[in-house]
């Protein structure tokens, strides 16, 4: 079972949590003057990578806060992780 | 290779099945191919088998860092079936659905294709209602559905708790007749026997390292086991393509998610159709050796390996047994996980890319499997014309940026919603 770190509530079975997907893709700042292009690559194109990944879990059956957790996704490992605004997030 | 038949069946059997010749030749890549098909599943051998059959191109290699047949072609559930209400997938599954009719036969491989109808199962009136939609749309589009009244659904399927106090009470349903099961991994030896006398060379134990262009153009691929040239490099690698992709500075709309399936221990035949239960994505049918096998939903996050957690399994067991109570005395056998490319609208991509020479069959997410050898036929079109086929049309890479979308369920880029 993934066991999620919460900062807030502890370490808890993934089933409390909702995924939010990858949490690596940078909102263009100014949305209305990107090509069609840069759009796609926001929205759409992903890194999909082998190893560590950055991505949103919300605690929905505890805290309720939006996390940014690093996942290896070979190992599942929990790298490191902080609240929602923590650029690339903490050590846990 | 020799021609399967009743006599060599007969006459090895006499014989005590003890000089069977191998199936497949073992060969080691040449220097260079017209073609090279990166990913021995399914679809990728089955691409090879149509290049060779329809447009006489047999210079092909089909190369794999696994052995044939060892991802998600052995790993699904084996349904097959047409029953889309987005023209596109339809049209698309439909095609391979004429294709699974007469497989057997062409590939000279008994794929089992077994045509026993798969039920959908609604549990409220809008669930009828949106089955009836689907079931018209379908319909006027020439597949032939059926709604099912309970009453009906008691008679095809007496396992089912049709009782009205039931946990989840079945209102009705809908069936597509033709849809069924094929046995997965014949439709792999299948398709690399027909390919191989054909004189596909299949690679096995084989993987990529690189892919190597010349000028924009794509001139052959770099594997463990050497260089290997090629005009025409085509990617067949399920949860393999964001990195073979990552190879020539693509970034793919995929994200790599984890489904797992079991089967439980083997008995007499109780089931003879294909039952699905949208609600809580569940599907159900029974193997010809007797075995129950069940599918569920994904894991729900990112997973490039295929183990997976146990939730899912539980909740797959646990919606198997409120639909179908008496299956509660079964042991379940065995368990595995197939890792799938899910694309971020649901559907697959069938396209050219950005590199001359480079084409990309993925993101097939669930639907792989029933997809097979129209995926093939049309992946084969493609590489030998280098022009997009009609069926291919609404799947290419750029529908991603100009929002030409085919989303049959429009969860928005969230993959791991998407069934």
């Amino acid at each position: 079972m993934l066991r999620i770190p919460c900062p807030y509530c502890g370490e808890r079975n993934y089933t409390e949590f909702t995924y939010g997907g990858d949490a690596n893709q940078a909102r263009p700042a100014n949305p209305a003057t990107v090509s069609d292009t840069e759009w796609e690559a926001f929205l759409y194109r992903r890194g999909n990578p082998a190893g560590e990944h950055i991505e949103y879990w919300q605690h929905s059956f505890g805290c309720r806060q939006w996390l940014k957790v690093v996942r290896d996704t070979v190992t599942h490992d929990i790298v490191s992780m902080g609240g929602h605004g923590m650029e690339g997030g903490e050590k846990a | 290779m020799t021609r399967y038949s009743v006599f060599s069946l007969v006459r090895h059997a006499l014989r005590g099945h003890r000089h069977w010749p191998q199936a497949l030749p073992d060969v080691s890549p040449s220097e260079r191919y017209d073609v090279v098909i990166v990913g021995a599943g399914g679809h990728g051998l089955a691409a090879a088998y149509y290049l060779a059959r329809k447009h006489g191109i047999t210079n092909v290699a089909v190369i794999d860092k696994g052995w044939l047949g060892g991802g998600n072609v052995a790993r699904n559930t084996t349904i097959v079936r047409s029953n889309y209400f987005h023209p596109a997938r339809r049209a698309f599954t439909e095609h391979a659905l004429k294709l699974w009719e007469g497989l057997s036969q062409e590939l000279n491989y008994n794929v089992m294709f077994s045509q026993r109808g798969i039920i959908n199962l609604a549990h409220s009136s809008g669930q009828i209602d949106e089955l009836a939609r689907r079931g018209n749309a379908m319909s006027v589009s020439g597949v032939v559905t059926e709604l099912l009244s309970v009453e009906q659904i008691r008679e095809r399927v007496p396992l089912l708790d049709t009782s009205p106090d039931a946990r989840f009470p079945i209102k009705g349903g809908m069936i597509q007749h033709r849809a069924g099961t094929a046995r997965h991994d014949a439709v792999a030896w299948g398709y690399a026997r027909a390919a191989a006398k054909l004189g596909v060379h299949i690679i096995q134990n084989c993987e990529v390292t690189g892919i190597a262009r010349s000028n924009g153009k794509v001139v052959g691929v770099e594997t463990s086991r050497g260089k290997i040239g090629a005009a025409r490099v085509a990617l067949a690698a399920a949860g393999g393509s964001s990195r073979l992709a990552e190879m020539v500075g693509l970034r793919l709309p995929l994200e790599n998610h984890l489904l797992q399936a079991c089967v439980t221990e083997p008995v007499k035949p109780v089931l003879d159709s294909v039952v699905t239960h949208g609600v809580h994505n569940f599907y159900i049918s029974q193997t010809d050796k007797g075995e129950l096998v069940l599918g569920g939903d994904l894991d729900g996050y990112n997973n490039s390996t295929s183990v997976g957690d146990l939730p899912p399994l539980e909740a797959m067991v646990r919606t198997c047994l409120t639909l179908f109570p008496s299956l509660g005395q079964l042991r379940l056998m065995r368990s595995w996980g197939g890792v799938v490319d899910m694309s971020m609208d649901g559907s697959p991509i069938l396209s050219k890319t950005s590199v001359d020479g480079l084409y990309i069959n993925a993101g097939w997410c669930y639907g792989g499997f029933k997809a097979t050898p129209a995926a093939g036929d049309v992946l084969a079109e493609l590489i030998a014309t280098d022009r997009t086929p009609e069926l291919a049309k609404p799947f290419t890479l750029d529908r991603f940026a100009s929002g030409r979308v085919v989303a049959e369920e429009g969860h928005g880029p969230r993959p791991w919603m998407y069934h």
